[in-house]
């Protein structure tokens, strides 16, 4: 499914990723934990395409596809998706409008026909319902005074509908409390399946006891350190991350 | 330092040899004073930019030649133009047709306004007339204001609307303005809207006309707004794209009074609207937005001046400019809080949103406060699109131009949402739509 080669990413005059290996299969769930400045949102950001980053070395593979040369729009048509750690509210941009352009220019891309309207609200309704988003929200400007879980569940909603074969979840777990954490990761769950991996990447263990993951990876200094399953990530909640930070050292 | 006299300039003197032509078909009985408002104007001449409140719009330079006051249209004209008018056909409401500037009774709903609404022909009131001529000129500073002055002079047509007190007109009122000739011509027009005490009322009003003729329209709206009145007020303007359109609203607002008023620009090569608001009595409120889209080679200014004249008076003004190509946008705002408007509440804001490195944005905000118990603030920003908001759109599949007019909407957006009136608010966005498809 996703194989990255070998990457190597630096933004301004700082090297961030130093020669980063990862391959998650199909259908699998990975996790990727460090600590604080290991590179792990850039991990993210360069999956998604974001444009600060310079990339001087490696590669993203999507189905053997290298993303890197792609825009985002392309990488999300090609089935990417990234979970924001902060959702960005825009103002004035009605969340159901948004929705529909985000559906109709990805099925665009794929050359297929723009989604109806009552097909769509149908679709919207039944996502929303399982996340027990509130139909007034949906009513509102996208993620405008919207709390933290809010937009974290707008974002799975987003996940949902968009139907992509790889998500990046940043964080996603960051400023949410238990009902909400949970909330959110039933909504991940109930989208894991064959065809569908997903990168999640945390700080702590507490997120994977809802989304339990198949690997786990270690990740400092820009690289992946070490790789397990997912006891390991229950060890690291035990012995903190002293070990890799000296380790990458 | 001796006083510095400008030669007069050609329009400058064709505007003098215009109203004195003018002058003999001046009714008799007229309850206008366009002698001494011409008075003031040949004294000042157009304005430059050395005056002040013209400083990025320089009159004087742009208009080369005084355009010809436009005929009455011939009926035949006037349908044919009214046909090809678009903006807000789909919004219902009773309209008042002017072709050229002059008032089309045939193109006209005047016999079907809505309950406690009662319409004048302006030319009707000058020729018989109406004790609603005395409310005319609301706001004391137009008297300084040369755009205000000329359209006083040249006044054509127009007409006086009265909104009976405690009426609560749910049917707008629609001033269409449509333009069509085959040289230059010029128009004033005036419009008086009274609204009665208690009562509620909706004023749109569009203007339209042909591209690559400079053609030039100053159009004024009078507004006096009764004790615990209404007047939603939401105006278009199309014109064409060599237009110098000159515009101005004068609102005059009693105790408790509200007005919401939205001015959209995508047209003109020089456009300037302004906006007078007087608050005259306590607690009045007024919000008023505006919002221009701008390409290639246009000025589009906005100047707004805010006179807090009473107690506990709230104003909230919303100014947003999008500039394409290498156009300029012109915001101008200045709060006065005289000594006795204490607990006065007013913030005003200018944004911009710069699509390209060679358009610019001039913006001179001013606060002129006397009392001492008052929140008054004003803002300025200017910047181009969001780059962290055009990848958050993009990774989620969009497109980098859809994205980019997807902000753009919703940058402008922010200023329509106080437009109240559904049909209206979806008939600017689509407006707005529309120019981000032209632009591609």
């Amino acid at each position: 499914m996703l194989e990255i080669k070998n990457l190597v990413v630096k933004i301004e005059d700082n090297q961030i990723l130093n020669g980063l290996n990862l391959t998650v299969n199909d259908g699998e769930v990975a996790a990727i934990m460090g600590p604080n400045g290991s590179g792990k949102s850039t991990l993210s950001y360069v999956i998604a395409g974001k444009e600060d980053y310079e990339v001087l070395d490696g590669e993203i593979l999507l189905d053997g596809v290298n993303v890197l040369e792609m825009a985002p729009d392309e990488r999300a048509a090609a089935g990417l998706f990234l979970a924001f750690q902060y959702p960005l509210e825009i103002a004035g941009v009605g969340t159901m409008t948004f929705l529909k352009a985000c559906i109709n220019a990805q099925r665009r891309a794929r050359e297929e026909g723009e989604i109806s309207t009552p097909d769509f609200i149908r679709k919207v309704n039944a996502a929303a319902d399982k996340l027990e988003i509130n139909k007034e929200m949906l009513k509102r400007a996208l993620n405008v005074g919207f709390s933290g879980g809010e937009k974290k569940r707008m974002e799975i909603l987003q996940m949902a509908l968009l139907e992509p074969k790889f998500c990046v979840l940043d964080e996603t777990d960051s400023g949410l409390d238990i009902d909400a954490l949970r909330i959110v990761s039933e909504g991940v769950n109930a989208l894991r399946e064959k065809g569908r991996s997903f990168l999640v990447i945390t700080h702590y263990q507490r997120l994977l006891n809802h989304i339990v993951p198949d690997t786990v990876h270690v990740m400092s200094k820009g690289q992946i350190v070490k790789t397990g399953g997912k006891e390991l990530a229950l060890e690291l909640e035990q012995s903190g991350y002293a070990d890799y930070r000296s380790e990458a050292a | 330092m001796a006083d510095i006299t400008n030669l007069r300039t050609s329009a400058e003197t064709g505007l003098s040899n215009l109203f004195e032509a003018a002058r003999k078909s001046f009714a008799t009985e007229e309850k206008i004073s366009r002698e001494e408002a011409f008075k003031f104007f040949e004294a000042t001449g157009l304005p430059s930019r050395r005056v002040e409140a013209f400083k990025y719009t320089d009159l004087r330079a742009a208009i080369v030649e005084a355009a010809h006051p436009a005929e009455v249209p011939s009926a035949e004209t006037a349908k044919s133009t009214v046909a090809s008018a678009k903006a807000f056909a789909g919004v219902e409401a009773v309209r008042l047709t002017f072709v050229n500037g002059h008032l089309v009774d045939a193109l006209s709903d005047l016999g079907s306004l809505p309950e406690g609404v009662t319409v004048t022909p302006l030319t009707e009131a000058l020729t018989k007339g109406n004790p609603l001529l005395k409310a005319l000129g609301p706001v004391e500073q137009t008297r300084e204001n040369p755009i205000y002055q000329l359209n006083t002079a040249f006044l054509a047509d127009g007409a006086l609307i009265s909104v009976a007190a405690g009426a609560k007109v749910e049917t707008p009122v629609h001033l269409r303005f449509v333009g069509t000739g085959a040289t230059a011509f010029s128009t004033a027009t005036r419009v008086l809207v009274s609204v009665g005490e208690g009562a509620e009322f909706s004023l749109f009003e569009t203007h339209e006309g042909p591209n690559g003729l400079a053609y030039q329209p100053n159009d004024a709206v009078d507004a006096v707004i009764a004790d615990k009145a209404t007047l939603r007020h939401t105006r278009l303007n199309r014109e064409g794209d060599k237009a110098i359109a000159l515009s101005t609203i004068a609102a005059r607002l009693g105790a408790e009074a509200n007005l919401e008023s939205v001015n959209l620009v995508f047209g003109g090569a020089l456009s300037r609207h302004q906006i007078y608001l007087h608050f005259a009595g306590e607690n009045a409120n007024a919000i008023v937005n505006g919002a221009a889209m701008l390409g290639d080679g246009q000025l589009a200014d906005s100047t707004l001046l805010a006179d807090h004249a009473a107690v506990g008076g709230v104003s909230r003004e919303q100014f947003k400019t999008v500039i394409d190509g290498d156009a300029t946008g012109v915001f101008q705002g200045k709060i006065i809080v005289r000594q006795i408007a204490q607990q006065t509440d007013g913030k005003m804001k200018s944004d911009c949103l710069l699509l390209t490195d060679e358009g610019q944005m001039m913006n001179k905000p001013e606060l002129e406060i006397f009392a001492d118990d008052v929140a008054c603030g004003h803002g300025a920003t200017c910047g181009a699109p969001d780059e962290e908001l055009l990848f958050y759109l993009m990774a989620r599949g969009l497109p980098k131009p859809i994205a980019e007019s997807l902000l753009v909407q919703a940058f402008i957006g922010e200023a329509l949402e106080s437009v109240t009136h559904e049909g209206a608010r979806d008939a600017l966005i689509g407006e707005v739509e529309a120019w981000l498809r032209a632009r591609g």
